[in-house]
């Protein structure tokens, strides 16, 4: 066997396997610069969902918005869960990754990928929206680029699960695995199904655009696209909940509350999550009610519960830590004297919060087989949407990069008062920007919509003032969350290129030293709870999660009530 | 640094729950089984379920229903394209066709009444936007769906596309008129 080099970064205590080094880094540079397309595109459709801009001519933007959906929700978040992958099997097992070159050739092919959608994209004859619903057809060139890239993808899903049992093999840790690890399989177990229904259609889409197959049925395309293209978002969530525990151990030294809870919910994410593709086909011709009702609510909402298990577990696991530290007057002051200035903290803290409140609120209102009805296709589908993925998703990959940066990348971050904003600027006007295109859905502004003044039909329709007040907000808002997203980008590649090195060169060897298991707890006389209020351990996060709760209770009973507003219909 | 640790115990499945935890998952739990029971509820005493009746069809034999409405009960016709206004009685079959970038025709119901409207996409997908109501569904080629619906409100309704179709798809828009039951 070769020799495989370690280094172990001296302030996190983190041991890197040289390859696995490398490819996490190249990884999350491609993920960086798919960012960067994404924000470019992103500025140019919304000046044009802006109606005082109205910036690109429609053909431009719908050709654009294709662009802005597949190189967002598709490649910069595959590639960063790559990397992601990567570090929680090869890091934090401190175990070689198995398979390197496989690891190369799964990164070429996703490039590779990449480049041939994009360009299909590009040159004009492929503006299908990410969706690509048949049978409205795009070039073939755009939906291999996107078998090849999800062939890349499962490779490298596969090189994780092999570096698991590696691991086991070779005993590099003791006990079970760490819960972000966990938290990670979770996310590589729902990739390799995503992927696959991926796969299952997209193959058959390429073989009818050479003219192969002569009919892809629309409604099965629907059916097996959404186990793709809404399981791919669960990739997502499973991530991101596992990066918000490594936020909270990194910073905070935080411990599960209980390892069970916490894994058993992760576990719900396994078996029920994927049932939310369902809910893009609540308005759908040809499938029943007790179908869209078993599917949508994830089978009796146990995956929503498994959100909101997180959702308490994981401020949870942060108040009991710093309420050990000595932070434990009254509810709240663990908070107040959390590391606001952190944007690894900040940006982990908007990021739970932005997903439960506006996306995991919205996403269960909408969800819902009968609301759906005034919801559906809505501008408040891509409100929800940028709620759960940019706020939860993308802000925490970017909380975790200012991590990253000098533990990876041996570099310092650059413009650390910068870097100290971004995460306010990015969430708040992420947040605004969420919430108005919700306001606006629910005034019946369509999203994928170039022009909702309608000038060029034969018969027009008048939104409501206040709808075209909604949209300015959705650009104003739109265009400052950009802004904390280009600062980002320049923070990141500045830092990674250019920025002062950390420390010492730090050299490789061959020895690593095995990931020993948590220090026991010392539990305080009474137990856990004593340090706590009324006996529980976290009583400020219990508030603040019945004060979710009461906002959810109100706001699901509010749209029932819209509801019962429209036609009836049976 | 105990989430990215191995836990501390190896039975780390016998340690007992927080409290707090405890106690969330049984409100939370509580709460999806409310959420989860008022669909199935709302099928019975809600008034807006959609019928999820459908059959398989083809552009053509949809067209000639369609046409065959038109034929029967236009009372006149409407915009520079001449669309035809089609005002079929009360509780009949109503069709309406979604193509690229049109809805057609052109339908006068009787407010209060309750017709069985039938919609069916003769190329792409659509998206069926009544507004300012506010009733949204996916129209699929191949598929006629059919809604039963009872409009209750005065003033005339706007079927917005809100499906991507293509580079026309901002200009598909279409009407339903609703008229007072004078009787």
């Amino acid at each position: 066997m070769s020799q495989q080099l370690f280094r172990t970064c001296p302030e996190s205590g983190l041991q890197f396997h040289r390859s696995a080094e490398w490819l996490m880094r190249a990884n999350a540079v491609a993920a960086v610069v798919m960012l960067l397309i994404g924000g470019i595109t992103a500025l140019a459709v919304v000046l044009t969902r802006w109606p005082a801009v109205h910036l690109l001519p429609a053909d431009r933007f719908y050709q654009i918005l294709t662009l802005h959906g597949i190189n967002m929700l598709i490649f910069w978040i595959i590639f960063f869960e790559i990397a992601v992958l990567y570090f929680c099997s090869s890091t934090l097992l401190r175990v070689r990754l198995a398979t390197p070159r496989l690891g190369w050739l799964a990164f070429a092919l996703m490039v590779t990928g990449v480049i041939v959608n994009n360009l299909s994209v590009l040159s004009g004859n492929s503006s299908v929206m990410m969706t690509s619903y048949v049978p409205m057809p795009a070039e073939p060139k755009f939906y291999l680029g996107l078998i090849l890239f999800a062939v890349g993808a499962l490779i490298g899903c596969f090189i994780f699960l092999g570096t698991l049992v590696i691991a086991k093999e070779e005993k590099t840790y003791e006990g079970s695995i760490p819960l972000v690890t966990f938290g990670a399989m979770t996310a590589c177990i729902i990739a390799v199904f995503t992927i696959s229904a991926g796969a299952i259609i997209l193959i058959p889409t390429f073989m009818w655009s050479m003219g192969w197959i002569t009919t892809i049925d629309p409604a099965m395309y629907r059916l097996v696209w959404w186990a793709f293209g809404h399981s791919s978002q669960q990739i997502n969530v499973a991530a991101h909940v596992s990066v918000w525990y490594a936020i909270a151990a990194i910073v905070f030294g935080a411990k599960p509350l209980s390892e069970k809870v916490s894994r058993g919910a992760f576990l719900l994410y396994i078996l029920f999550l994927q049932l939310a593709s369902a809910h893009h086909l609540l308005v759908d011709p040809g499938l029943s009610s007790t179908w869209k009702i078993f599917n949508t609510s994830y089978a009796m909402y146990l995956a929503v519960l498994a959100s909101m298990v997180h959702g308490l577990t994981v401020p949870g696991s942060i108040e009991v830590a710093q309420r050990a530290k000595g932070f434990s007057r009254g509810l709240f002051e663990w908070l107040r004297k959390a590391p606001w200035g952190n944007p690894t903290f900040s940006g982990m803290f908007i990021s739970v919060i932005g997903f439960g409140f506006i996306g995991g609120i919205s996403g269960v209102v909408m969800g819902t087989e009968q609301i759906n009805i005034i919801i559906h296709n809505t501008i408040y589908v891509p409100g929800h949407f940028h709620a759960t993925v940019v706020l939860g998703t993308t802000l925490s990959f970017m909380a975790l990069t200012y991590f990253l940066i000098p533990v990876l990348f041996r570099r310092q971050v650059m413009f650390p008062a910068l870097a100290k904003w971004q995460p306010y600027l990015f969430g708040g006007g992420m947040m605004v920007f969420t919430l108005s295109m919700m306001g606006a859905g629910t005034l019946g502004v369509q999203r994928r919509h170039w022009d909702m003044t309608f000038a060029d039909s034969l018969m027009g329709f008048d939104y409501p003032a206040s709808a075209y007040t909604l949209m300015g907000i959705v650009g104003i808002s739109g265009v400052a969350a950009i802004v904390g997203g280009a600062v980002f980008v320049l923070i990141t590649v500045l830092s990674v290129f250019f920025g002062k090195r950390v420390g010492s060169e730090s050299s490789y060897g061959t020895a690593t030293t095995r990931l020993m298991r948590a220090e026991p707890e010392v539990l305080p006389a009474g137990g856990h709870g004593a340090a706590g209020l009324w006996g529980f351990a976290a009583p400020g996060t219990f508030v603040f999660a019945l004060f979710f709760l009461s906002i959810f209770v109100v706001y699901y009973w509010v749209n029932w009530k819209y509801l019962a507003s429209v036609w009836p219909m049976s | 640094m105990s989430a990215i640790q191995p836990p501390a115990q190896l039975l780390w499945w016998k340690q007992p729950l927080d409290r707090v935890e405890g106690t969330w998952i049984a409100i939370a739990l509580t709460w999806s089984l409310i959420m989860f029971v008022m669909m199935p509820l709302w099928h019975v005493y809600g008034k807006q379920n959609l019928s999820n009746e459908a059959y398989r069809t083809t552009p053509e034999a949809y067209m000639a229903k369609t046409q065959a409405m038109v034929n029967q009960y236009t009372v006149r016709t409407e915009t520079d394209q001449q669309i035809p206004v089609v005002s079929p009685p009360p509780g009949s079959d109503v069709y309406l066709i979604a193509r690229l970038w049109q809805w057609w025709p052109i339908l006068e119901l009787k407010k209060g009444q309750t017709y069985r409207l039938h919609i069916a996409s003769m190329d792409y997908q659509h998206g069926f936007s009544l507004q300012p109501v506010n009733i949204n569904t996916q129209i699929l080629p191949g598929y006629e769906m059919v809604l039963t619906i009872t409009p209750d409100t005065s003033g005339d309704q706007t079927i917005i596309c809100n499906e991507f179709c293509g580079i026309g798809h901002h200009t598909m828009v279409g009407k339903i008129l609703i008229t007072e039951n004078g009787s």
